[in-house]
């Protein structure tokens, strides 16, 4: 009895099957890697012998020309001072959506009532697309950074807010009673049952809301600001120049996948406590 | 005279559902003395986790009283150690975070939460389990964490429903006589539920048998059985033979009955 146990939870030094088997998993990692990689330089590859050969480098630019463009901005500090911007509206906009929406969501989900009383207009709010909000919200907060942020904010609050909202509905009662029993305050539920439980749902909110609101903050950016990429990209679409369109969607792709993997390590982590 | 631990007056439950109406209990009194260690057992279905969680305070009777030392139970009662026949250990936290749950809501400090969850793993047979999540654990295993979670806080009144169910043979065996020896050393109350008419014998100084359902209190026998009882041996006693074979003729009709509907 005590050895299955300690086998079920790897105290024990691992057998040759055991070892075998993470080898193989770590042997098929690696050759993802492998082709990741070729796929991505294969790709590079093509576009630049595509460039100037099959389409008119005019319409598609061409791998050295972006690279060249970005290299460019990262000597004359064009890159960071856009960038920065663009991640700080996006960084504040997550923090001011995400905190409102875990709040509120927190909040109707203890109150039943509530929720169902509001549920018409909460689902009418939701089905207006946010970036048909974002004129709006450069009348109400100008071109500054604070109508970037509003925009990002309005649609990472409404997925985290619909997420927290659900997280809470979803909470086993048995563990609200077992640890009310213990001897657990409002609070103590709160803090040790709802908002671990509720944390699987948030946290598939915030990923999925990340990359809503860089597309928020850019598309705020197109509209009208002096800086962020989404401006660079706005700018260069007027003056027909190709490479720095590219070379701007780029930069968001990338920040855009770093983010995501970021997020997914966090996920990970948090719910380490998942089968 | 001194009021009974747990006092439980003509005490109905009829659970109320869109077109239809169940009676779990009908019409249930019984007192628990303070020190006792009662079992229950009847068919399933027949209401025995529905009176313990009425006597925790978790849902509401539909007429009648159940008062434990000395108070009304009209919501959640504090008062108990409650193992709920469901698991109810906490998924998201590690065994030693589940076990000093209970302490950390009572404001203990970390030093001596950290030194009781060591003594509550021991108790319990899972040294070296501390930092495992309960995904990593069979059934009988987080069964045991809750029991410790329970004993962590020393309730006095402690309500468990069929803890051991989930347990092999002869770990059940060490667990009843370590349960055996907690309520004797700290002259705890236990209302014990059980399938198993030999664990209620062994364990219990009065065993309560349930009608099915609607569950009514059938029959009650006392066990003789001087403490400190060996759980194993009790067994070979003519007390136990004798408890068991009227034990078994009022049960054996209830369970034939809930067989046919
Ligand atoms: N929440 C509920 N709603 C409706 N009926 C219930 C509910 N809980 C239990 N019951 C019914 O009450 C009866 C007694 O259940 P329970 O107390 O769990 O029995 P036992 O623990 O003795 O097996 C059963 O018939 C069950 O179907
Ligand atoms: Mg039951």
């Amino acid at each position: 009895m005590q050895i299955d146990e300690g086998a079920a939870v790897g105290t024990s030094a691992p057998s040759k099957a055991v070892r075998d088997f993470e080898a193989g998993l770590v042997r098929r990692k690696v050759l993802v890697y492998v082709c990741q990689l070729a796929f991505g330089v294969f790709f590079l590859a093509f576009w630049q012998w595509a460039s100037g050969r099959l389409i008119d480098p005019f319409f598609v630019s061409s791998p050295s020309a972006v690279f060249g463009k970005i290299y460019t901005w990262l000597l004359n500090g064009e890159l960071v001072r856009h960038l920065s911007i663009t991640l700080y509206a996006t960084a504040i906009g997550f923090l001011i959506g995400s905190a409102i929406g875990f709040a509120l969501g927190l909040l109707f989900g203890k109150f039943a009532f509530l929720a169902e009383v509001l549920d018409p207009y909460i689902t009418a709010l939701y089905s207006i697309p946010k970036l048909a909000l974002a004129p709006l919200f450069i009348i109400w907060f100008g071109i500054g950074i604070e109508s970037k942020i509003a925009v990002s904010a309005s649609i990472v609050f409404f997925v985290v807010f619909l997420n927290t909202f659900s997280g809470v509905r979803e909470v086993n009662p048995i563990y609200i009673h077992a640890t009310q029993i213990m001897g657990a305050s409002q609070w103590g539920v709160m803090r040790t049952v709802i908002i671990p439980s509720a944390t699987a749902w948030v946290i598939t909110g915030l990923k999925v809301s990340v990359p809503y609101a860089l597309v928020g903050t850019v598309i705020g950016e197109f509209m009208s600001a002096n800086r962020g990429i989404g401006f660079i990209i706005a700018q260069a679409t007027g003056l027909f120049d190709t490479n720095s369109v590219f070379a701007g969607i780029l930069i968001l792709a990338v920040v855009g996948a770093i983010i995501n993997g970021l997020l997914k390590v966090t996920e990970g982590w948090l719910l380490r406590w998942r089968s | 005279m001194p009021e009974a631990a747990i006092r439980i007056e003509q005490v109905d439950k009829r659970y109320v559902g869109r077109g239809r109406e169940v009676v779990a209990l009908d019409h249930v009194s019984l007192t628990i003395e303070e020190g006792e260690f009662v079992a229950f057992v009847g068919p399933s279905g027949c209401g025995k986790s529905t009176l313990l969680n009425m006597i925790a305070g978790i849902i509401p009777m539909t007429s009648g009283e159940i008062v434990h030392e000395g108070r009304q139970v009209a919501s959640i009662n504090r008062r108990v150690g409650y193992l709920t026949q469901a698991d109810s250990v906490l998924p998201w936290r590690t065994v030693e975070r589940n076990i000093s749950l209970p302490l950390e809501y009572r404001g203990v400090p970390s030093t001596e939460r950290q030194k009781r969850v060591e003594e509550m793993l021991a108790l319990v047979d899972l040294r070296g389990f501390g930092k495992a999540f309960p995904k990593e654990l069979s059934g009988g295993m987080r069964k045991r964490v809750a029991l410790a979670q329970m004993l962590a806080y020393e309730p006095k009144t402690l309500l468990m429903d069929e803890p051991f169910g989930a347990l092999d043979a002869q770990l059940k065996l060490v667990m009843q006589q370590q349960l055996l020896r907690i309520w004797q050393e700290h002259k705890k109350t236990i209302v014990f539920v059980t399938h198993d008419l030999a664990e209620a014998i062994a364990l219990a100084s009065r065993v309560v048998v349930f009608s099915g359902r609607p569950g009514r209190i059938k029959y009650i026998e006392q066990i003789d059985i001087p403490y400190p009882r060996d759980v194993f041996k009790v067994r070979f006693l003519p007390q136990f033979e004798a408890a068991y074979d009227n034990l078994w003729r009022e049960l054996s009709p209830e369970i034939a009955k809930g067989e046919d509907l």
